[in-house]
């Protein structure tokens, strides 16, 4: 399965390798890493736990990759998303696609993140010295999902 | 239910709360029973809601972002709900 929703962290080259198979039409492999900052709207944070919605995520995932699969000339797209408590510096998200060449792979890339960021139901609640607090939705992150 | 007259329909759905709404609302679900006379939507799970006043009438106000799924797709205010269907009401997302 392309989507994965899982606790545990990720091996990006495994999973890099793993999406190229033994795919020799694949010229062009594009990544996408998200990670946990240690600071957010200038208070510092000492993690974070995400949330999901079960059922919906996973169904939301592929119907995004679908579409990326429909919209670009791609030969592969993998998502995976983790959830749980996470710890500055720990890996969140990776999205990979492969293609034979760079162009629809790092479009590909780019949209299948910022369609994530406004469509797949995840929730950030940091950890911070004042106590904890929900991530609040970004304007911006609305604007880069209508780009398309 | 012995008192619903044949005429008006009712409604069960499974609600779902998450992230920020759950905890205003101090519930992760519920059942809830809509009696109408006509097809029920989000909108009618949304003004039940609403009409127990406090965190309810506050978090749902007009103006407020709050995103809705039925079934586990999107939704929205004028989305159809019917008899055993899974309503979530939840914030706009910050995943990735």
């Amino acid at each position: 399965m392309n989507v994965r929703v899982q606790t545990a962290d990720f091996d990006v080259a495994q999973e890099l390798a793993r999406l190229r198979g033994g795919d020799t039409g694949v010229g062009a492999i594009a990544s996408f890493i998200g990670t946990v900052r240690d600071v957010n709207e200038s208070a510092p944070i000492d993690g974070m736990t995400l949330e999901h919605y079960p059922g919906m995520t996973e169904a939301s995932l592929a119907e995004i990759v679908a579409e990326a699969r429909a919209r670009f000339d791609i030969r592969d797209a993998l998502v995976i998303h983790r959830v749980g408590a996470l710890a500055p510096g720990d890996q969140i998200v990776l999205v990979a696609v492969t293609s034979a060449h760079r162009g629809m792979a790092f479009d590909a890339c780019r949209y299948v993140m910022d369609l994530l960021k406004t469509r797949a139901p995840f929730w950030k609640k940091e950890r911070t010295p004042a106590g904890d607090r929900w991530v609040e939705a970004r304007e911006s992150d609305a604007e880069a999902a209508q780009r398309w | 239910m012995t008192n619903v007259p044949a005429s008006i329909v009712t409604t069960t759905v499974r609600l779902v709360y998450l992230a920020r709404l759950r905890e205003a609302f101090a519930s992760a679900g519920e059942s809830l029973v809509l009696t109408s006379d006509d097809s029920p939507s989000v909108r009618n799970v949304v003004a039940a809601l609403r009409s127990r006043g406090g965190a309810w009438a506050a978090e749902l106000a007009d103006g407020r972002a709050v995103r809705y799924a039925v079934n586990h797709c999107v939704a929205h205010p004028g989305s159809a709900v019917k008899d055993g269907d899974e309503v979530a009401v939840f914030p706009p997302v910050t995943g990735g």
